[in-house]
């Protein structure tokens, strides 16, 4: 498994997702300013952002404890493991068998839980506003998330992800009736877990509708830079895994590096469809009341468990 | 040899007890010499456990007790693993107990050592009984030294109150291991369990066997709906003591629950199974929601404690229903799944507990509502305390992930169980796993975040001062037990291994190797904790390095921002109550809820909400009330007079010559 070939492939494709995440945030705002009437920012914005973040200097809270400065980082850190576990160009990629499906749903979870701690440690009102909706948003979306993922694992016999890909990619072009249910779930479920319309609004500027931006209003400098890149890889990362159980169709198997320059053009049309696809839902919607969001979520959660129930009743 | 070594330990820790009296008021000597002496005895027990894990049975008759009836005692590897849980918590626990003794706090320092170690070594004695009459002493035994432990601080009346609760249902629950035990022995007469392993028992009297084991235990263990006696007693205690109840003697109840089920019962029927996972996924929703919105730290983390023990017996119901099948790599599956958490459970629940106690002692303060930034002032605690959050919310790479992740398998696993309904079911009741780990991973942000971050809530805390040397030694302990029990599963698991095959005839097996934790089959399921700290941790320092390297290290301190607004207090943050507002709110119909709120005219507002337990309302005080009424009638039978009672007396007398005759 441990091959000198697959830990190259794994770092390619770790770099790639590591640089281009930010390309598909500009992405998505430029597709939604198109589709609300506006000039659309040009496509390298964020990177402008990001260099113009790293150059400046961090302005810490007097009360900031170590634990404030190095989330950035963990938080960093994780979502490039979870960018370079799910299987994007390739299915057999040495850490796939680092983390599963379930170890993944962790993944983010430890994210989540680093995040809001760094959000109480300042002691503001709206840092500790935000880790409390964070972590409610976390444990509504956390089991709808593992249902759907649970329900392509029933599908393939297995947690592992490059198994699930390898599996469904694999399956003749048919449409499984759980797969569509259990793949409306994750579209709700990961707008809820990307802080999108209509649970959160990334553009907003009213604290008090916040979520993730209130969890980041004490951030400056490179801890922000680096927060903002995490969260653009979260969205890569979910893009990947929606485009990987979904649509798995053009992922290289077998480490060859034809395959992968073959599946980078596939997987780059697929994620610029996805991301006008989420521009839409986030131009066509409306931003929900935070009570709005449990309902919002366990529907997303009801209809995971119909599509497991789906899986048993029909397939198989 | 094992055996022996048990035995010495036990008596050291007796030992010791006595030596506490003898020294009462001499905290010098309870504190420095007594406990960790006790401590270097429990790595004793922990070795002795490890290595009856991996070696045979061995067994002993001790001749104490009654005449003709002496003390059975065997260890094998079921008995070998709750020990070394024992030996190696409770190591962790007596070193912080040798700094965290106070003059003038509850009982005099040499009664607690008393209690304290008499409560040690009658868990080790429960794990090794074999047989009822030995196992009911020593279980008596733990649940009176537990109480006298739990009314340390017996001058408080709410004090008394939660040791009388914890005392009543401990006794409700032993009444039923004692009719357990009756029906065990299936009328032969011969209560030891070597005896009760040869009965078979017809399935209806399997099942009352099952009902009252599962009671009786479930009562112990805390289980829904006998759980009401851990939120009140497990803060009563102080702290190393409300550590040991919650992170082992909590075990010897799983403990009693594996050796009846899995050893002592010949008679399996698959819908047991069913049972113990449908209270296990109540106890731990239930648990972890009502932890949610606690206010005061040790209460949350005893409800957490029902949480816990809730995943434990869903494990070990789905092992219950596998095994019944005779699908037993899957029952070792569940079973591994649920012993490495009860493993994980002591490690962290202790550590937090601990924790506790050191804020509880420089702050004088257990209501989340007055703390605060207490990361600055006692950072030890608070680093090592962050271990503990992160291993009991359930997050990669710490140790109450792998258990998670292996109870998950356990119920992915589930298609292709005879049973249709199982099939679809049990994989959507995982559905209510997730929600509860998920929700746990709430409730320690709200734990970590209220006590050790953000601004101190008041004006005292400026002076609380970080632990001392013995307590940060004794959660040092506990937080690496932490980790390694997080990063080395395979290891764990070949420990565990011996019990599996011990009771299912099979073990679970690694299929891959030591770095990958790989059940049945690597293609199926892989985690590797080391890779995935590994991959973390590189990008952690590569991310450092090159923004230092390509920038700047500068940093300017400033007050902080707030979106600019100046006047804020430390009062502005989160309280415990609001920050368990959003739990109150979507899970309304758990809670019987009481809110009380100023009218916007009132010059002197004050809001109260109060959250108590339905089933306190529901079950219990009716219960109380019926007791209540029942005494009052006989109550009517004593008039006080002499006459009347001679009149009894007759009246007996005459029946019981008519009855005879």
């Amino acid at each position: 498994m441990l091959t000198i070939a697959g830990i190259a492939a794994q770092l390619t494709e770790l770099m790639l997702a590591v640089l281009l995440a930010p390309l598909f945030t500009g992405w998505v705002n430029m597709c939604r300013a198109w589709m609300q009437n506006k000039s659309a920012p040009p496509l390298l914005t964020p990177y402008r952002v990001l260099l113009k973040l790293f150059n400046k200097e961090p302005v810490l809270a007097q009360n900031a404890s170590p634990l404030f400065r190095i989330t950035p980082y963990i938080i960093f850190g994780c979502m490039c493991l979870a960018a370079a576990i799910v299987p994007t160009l390739d299915i057999n990629l040495p850490f796939n068998a680092a983390a599963d499906a379930i170890a993944l749903v962790g993944l983010f979870a430890l994210a989540r839980v680093f995040m809001s701690l760094a959000a109480m440690d300042i002691g503001t009102a709206f840092g500790t506003l935000g880790a409390r909706r964070e972590m409610m948003i976390g444990f509504l979306a956390e089991p709808a998330l593992l249902m759907v993922l649970f329900t392509a694992s029933l599908i393939s016999g297995s947690t592992s992800l490059s198994s699930i890909v390898g599996q469904l990619g694999r399956m003749e072009l048919m449409i499984y009736p759980s797969l569509a249910f259990a793949g409306v779930a994750f579209t709700m479920v990961s707008l809820a877990e990307n802080a999108r319309i209509p649970v959160d609004n990334p553009a907003t500027h009213l604290e008090l509708t916040m979520i993730h931006e209130a969890m980041l209003l004490e951030y400056s400098g490179r801890h922000l830079a680096l927060m903002e890149w995490a969260a653009s890889l979260k969205l890569f990362a979910y893009s990947c895994i929606g485009i990987a159980l979904f649509v798995p169709f053009g992922i290289a198997d077998g480490g060859n590096w034809l395959g992968i320059l073959i599946s980078l053009p596939v997987l780059a049309v697929k994620l610029a469809a996805g991301g006008f696809l989420l521009a839409l839902i986030e131009s066509v919607s409306a931003k929900m009341r935070i009570f709005r969001a449990p309902e919002f979520l366990g529907t997303a959660f009801l209809l995971a468990v119909l599509a497991m129930l789906i899986h048993f009743l029909l397939e198989s | 040899m094992p055996l022996q070594t048990v035995l010495a330990v036990i008596v050291l820790w007796l030992a010791i007890a006595l030596l506490g009296i003898a020294f009462a008021r001499n905290l010098r000597i309870v504190a420095k010499i007594l406990f960790p002496l006790g401590a270097a005895g429990a790595l004793v027990l922990a070795a002795a456990g490890f290595a009856a894990t991996l070696g045979g049975t061995a067994s002993l008759v001790l001749p104490l007790g009654l005449p003709d009836l002496p003390f059975h005692l065997r260890i094998d590897a079921l008995s070998g693993f709750f020990l070394l849980l024992l030996g190696s918590v409770s190591a962790g626990v007596s070193v912080f107990a040798s700094g965290y003794l106070r003059p003038g706090e509850g009982n005099a320092p040499g009664l607690q050592c008393l209690y304290y170690h008499v409560f040690l070594a009658s868990m080790a004695l429960v794990l090794v009984a074999n047989d009822a009459y030995a196992f009911m002493v020593f279980w008596e035994t733990m649940a009176l030294s537990s109480y006298f432990l739990v009314v340390s601080d017996h001058a408080k009346a709410e004090i008394r109150s939660a040791g009388f609760l914890y005392i009543l249902i401990a006794h409700v629950g032993a009444v039923a291991i004692l009719l357990c035990f009756g029906v065990l022995q299936g009328g032969t007469g011969d209560y030891s369990f070597d005896a009760m392993r040869k009965v078979a028992l017809t399935p209806f009297w399997g099942t009352i066997a099952f009902a009252l084991a599962l009671a009786g235990f479930g009562a112990k263990a805390g289980i829904v709906p006998l759980h009401v006696w851990l939120p009140e007693a497990h803060p009563a205690a102080p702290s190393p003591a409300s550590a040991l109840m919650s992170a082992v003697m909590l075990k010897t109840a799983v403990y009693g629950f594996l050796r009846v089920m899995f050893d002592l019962m010949g008679t399996q029927i698959w819908w047991w199974g069913v049972i113990v996972l449908a209270v296990g996924l109540a106890t731990a929703l239930y648990g972890v929601i009502f932890s949610a919105v606690q206010s005061d730290m040790k209460r949350l983390l005893a409800w957490s404690s029902i949480e816990n023990i809730g995943f434990i017996f869903a494990g070990a119901g789905l092992a219950i229903t596998f095994r019944a099948y005779e699908m037993r790599s899957l029952a070792a599956l569940a079973l591994t799944a649920m012993l490495y958490h009860s493993l994980n459970h002591g490690f962290f629940k202790s550590l937090l507990f601990l924790a506790t106690g050191s804020v509880l002692h420089a702050t004088r303060e257990r209501s989340l509502g007055k703390l605060g930034g207490l990361i600055h002032r006692m950072p030890w605690v608070a680093w090592l305390a962050l271990v503990g959050t992160l291993a009991i919310a359930g997050v990669p790479p710490l140790n109450g992930f792998v258990s998670e992740w292996l109870l998950l398998q356990a119920f992915l696993f589930t298609p292709g169980l005879p049973q249709n309904y199982l099939n679809m079911f049990i994989p959507v009741a995982t559905a209510v796993v997730v929600l509860a780990a998920a929700l746990a991973g709430y409730v320690m942000v709200k734990f970590y975040g209220v006590v050790f971050l953000g601004r101190p809530r008041e004006e005292k805390l400026v002076d609380a001062h970080d632990a001392g040397p013995w307590e940060k030694a004794g959660l040092l302990w506990l937080a690496a037990g932490c980790v390694i029990l997080g990063l080395l599963p395979v290891s764990v698991i070949d420990v565990i291994d011996q019990v599996n095959r011990q009771l299912l005839g099979q073990g679970l097996g690694n299929s891959s190797n030591w770095l990958f934790l790989a059940p049945i089959k690597p293609e199926r399921s892989s985690y590797s904790p080391l890779l995935f700290l590994a991959v973390v941790a590189l990008v952690v320092l590569a991310t450092w390095y090159l923004v230092r390297h390509f920038y700047h290290g500068r940093v300017r301190r400033g007050p902080a921002w707030d979106c600019g607004f100046p006047f804020q207090t430390a009062r502005m943050q989160d309280s415990a109550e609001g920050f368990g507002q959003p739990v109150r709110q979507v899970f309304e119909p758990f809670f019987r809820m009481r809110r009380e709120l100023p009218s916007p005219e009132d010059r002197a507002p004050r809001y109260r909400v109060t959250v108590e337990d339905h089933l306190w309302h529901w079950l219990y005080l009716p219960i109380g009330r019926v007791t209540e009424f029942a005494s009052t009638l006989v109550n009517k039978l004593q008039q006080g007079r002499i006459s009347v009672y001679l009149l009894y007396s007759f009246l007996t007398l005459i029946v019981l010559l008519f009855l005879v005759r």
